[in-house]
């Protein structure tokens, strides 16, 4: 539950290229609260599927380009 | 700090305060005595009584001070909520076996109804914990 996700994310930059958008406006627009977009971007929650889409949908950008998967460590 | 983790604090702080409260009704009311002769249906009935209606009314508070925005509840706060209470089920499973295994022993209501009592208090404080480090520390399903 708490083992941290490899799974890394550039909301932050994201939101800053897009018109410098809050936190607030972006949990408007998927429809969570500003706890939660604040939560996905330290890395404390990872978002469910629909969810992860619905936030590159809002910056118009594949899933890949918000979120990154390091691979498994060889 | 979102409304369903000054919840969870809730929950976790009042059935400390309760049970601790119970336990102090109890030893004051054996004097130094045996606890098992002790009737403690008035003062289990009253701190369980007191912390539902201390949760309910301190819920409603909260909710009705907090903005509106604040209110609000996402996937996020339905998953910690579900870990929380999941994990706390477990004192309750023990508890009931425990309960089972007394009953069969014919061991005295007193020391029954203290031990589920006892789990019920140790499940509340668990998912309170739970939902509290889901919430501070972080939770991932993926």
């Amino acid at each position: 539950m708490v083992k941290p996700t490899t799974i890394t994310n550039d909301i932050r930059a994201l939101r800053f290229a897009n018109g410098e958008m809050t936190q607030a406006d972006l949990a408007e627009r998927i429809g969570v609260t500003r706890q939660t977009v604040i939560a996905i971007e330290q890395g404390k929650y990872s978002p469910s599927l629909e969810l992860a889409f619905q936030i590159a949908d809002v910056f118009g950008v594949p899933l890949g380009t918000v979120f990154q998967y390091p691979g498994r460590a060889s | 700090m979102p409304l369903e983790e000054k919840n969870a604090w809730f929950m976790g702080v009042i059935a400390i305060l309760a049970y601790g409260a119970y336990l102090a009704l109890l030893f004051a009311a054996a004097e130094g005595g045996t606890l098992h002769t002790v009737n403690y249906v008035p003062a289990l009935l009253l701190t369980i009584g007191a912390a539902i209606l201390a949760n309910i009314a301190l819920n409603i508070a909260v909710s009705i001070v907090s903005p509106k925005s604040a209110r609000k509840k996402d996937d996020r706060d339905r998953e910690i909520y579900r870990f929380g209470e999941t994990g706390g089920q477990a004192f309750v499973i023990a508890g009931a076996v425990g309960a089972i295994i007394l009953a069969m022993l014919e061991v005295d209501h007193f020391w029954i109804a203290n031990e589920i009592y006892l789990a019920f208090v140790l499940s509340a404080v668990l998912a309170s914990v739970l939902k509290i480090v889901g919430y501070r520390v972080g939770f991932q399903k993926w």
